[in-house]
């Protein structure tokens, strides 16, 4: 279940699967339904599922981060440059700073006039109140903006993985999929 | 001759109020003056909203209301209809397009006493950079001292316009096509 030196666990595994499908949905989800019409269907069902399951992303989140801090992270493998390396390093902060502010400004946006989310009908998430003035256009701006960026830098994600799994032949990807893609990392490098 | 000049000054300030049309200044920063709207929802309800920040001023004479005129400046930022998401899209691109206009206007063109306190006020109303000709129907509520060394002067007005008809084009259903707006304004006089 834990990560090692040489492998990530199964559960920093699925942790990882399982936000990034619910944030290229959420994308999908967002960028389709700020344009629906008033009469559609999904109008008010879009709004609802996105923030519900924007909210269950949060704790995901919260729970991977978490977690990442509880236990080892392993080594770079042995074909990785220092730059490799750096970059990836930036890219994974970045990604991470992203989504946890474009969770805060969506919070923003639905809170602006003290209403609680409801997410899905569990439970809901108490309003803290305005913060500033035009909260709701404010937050909302940063909130499209920051988001086409994250799909941004999850493209340059992924392109990095596919380029290590086809360009440099190494178990970049293949270690995201298994806990036990590396045998030995050299720990020289 | 000095009671001919007492006599003349009495019969000026006595006559004055009634010869002459007051300005007022509309009272919305004592908060004596609204303007809201309503709209059908689905046709099954009425949602109803107000703009939280305008101006204006009216000139009123009770003997010759023909000469009277009103002007309003709403701030269309301000719409207020007590939903911060709703707001949010009504401030946006397929409603009000605040960024854009941000103002909303009327200036009236003449103004007809129909009796019993009753007005219908035309004029030209600017909304979403659309101006057109609309009348609103009024009513004068009432006028007198108030209790602060001030003269006040109040009316009532319903009006209502089609959103195509100022460029709004979001469908909202068959039933919610026009908006009805009705303005509460006081007056101080200056």
């Amino acid at each position: 279940m834990r990560n090692t030196e040489n492998n990530y666990g199964w559960l920093t595994i699925s942790l990882h699967w399982l936000a990034a499908g619910t944030i290229i949905g959420l994308f999908s989800l967002g960028f389709w339904m700020v344009d629906l019409s008033y009469y559609d269907t999904w109008y008010k069902q879009g709004a609802d599922l996105h923030k519900s399951i924007g909210a269950l992303l949060f704790l995901l989140m919260l729970f991977r981060v978490i977690w990442k801090y509880l236990q080892v992270t392993p080594l770079p493998i042995n074909e990785h440059s220092k730059f490799e390396q750096n970059a990836a390093h930036i890219v994974h902060k970045l990604l991470y700073l992203m989504i946890f502010a474009i969770m805060l400004t969506g919070y923003l946006i639905s809170t602006a006039d003290g209403r609680a989310i409801a997410v899905f009908n569990w439970f809901s998430i108490a309003s803290l109140g305005s913060f500033f003035a035009n909260q709701a256009d404010i937050a909302g701006l940063i909130h499209k903006y920051l988001a086409y960026s994250l799909i941004t830098v999850v493209v340059f994600h992924v392109i990095g993985a596919l380029k290590h799994h086809f360009i440099d032949k190494d178990k970049t990807l293949i270690r995201m999929l298994s806990n036990k893609a590396v045998k030995q990392v050299n720990s020289s490098t | 001759m000095k009671k001919v000049l007492v006599a003349a000054t009495l019969a000026s300030l006595l006559l004055s109020p009634l010869s002459q049309a007051a300005d007022y200044i509309i009272d919305d920063k004592g908060g004596h003056a609204s303007i809201n709207f309503k709209i059908k929802h689905l046709g099954y309800s009425w949602l109803t909203g107000r703009f939280d920040n305008f101006n204006g001023k009216f000139s009123y004479d009770p003997t010759n209301i023909d000469a009277s005129t009103i002007e309003v400046a709403i701030d269309t930022n301000s719409i207020n209809s007590n939903h911060g998401e709703r707001d949010k899209h009504l401030r946006g691109g397929d409603y009000l397009n605040v960024a854009k206009f941000s103002d909303a206007k009327f200036v009236s063109s003449s103004i007809t006493d129909i009796g019993n306190d009753k007005l219908l006020v035309k004029g030209l109303f600017t909304l979403h950079g659309v101006s057109k000709e609309i009348t609103i129907d009024a009513v004068k509520i009432g006028e007198g001292q108030d209790p602060w060394g001030g003269y006040r002067a109040g009316f009532s007005g319903t009006t209502k316009i089609g959103l195509k008809d100022f460029g709004i084009n979001a469908n909202l259903g068959p039933t919610s096509t026009h908006v009805e707006i009705s303005l509460h304004i006081e007056g101080v006089k200056k």
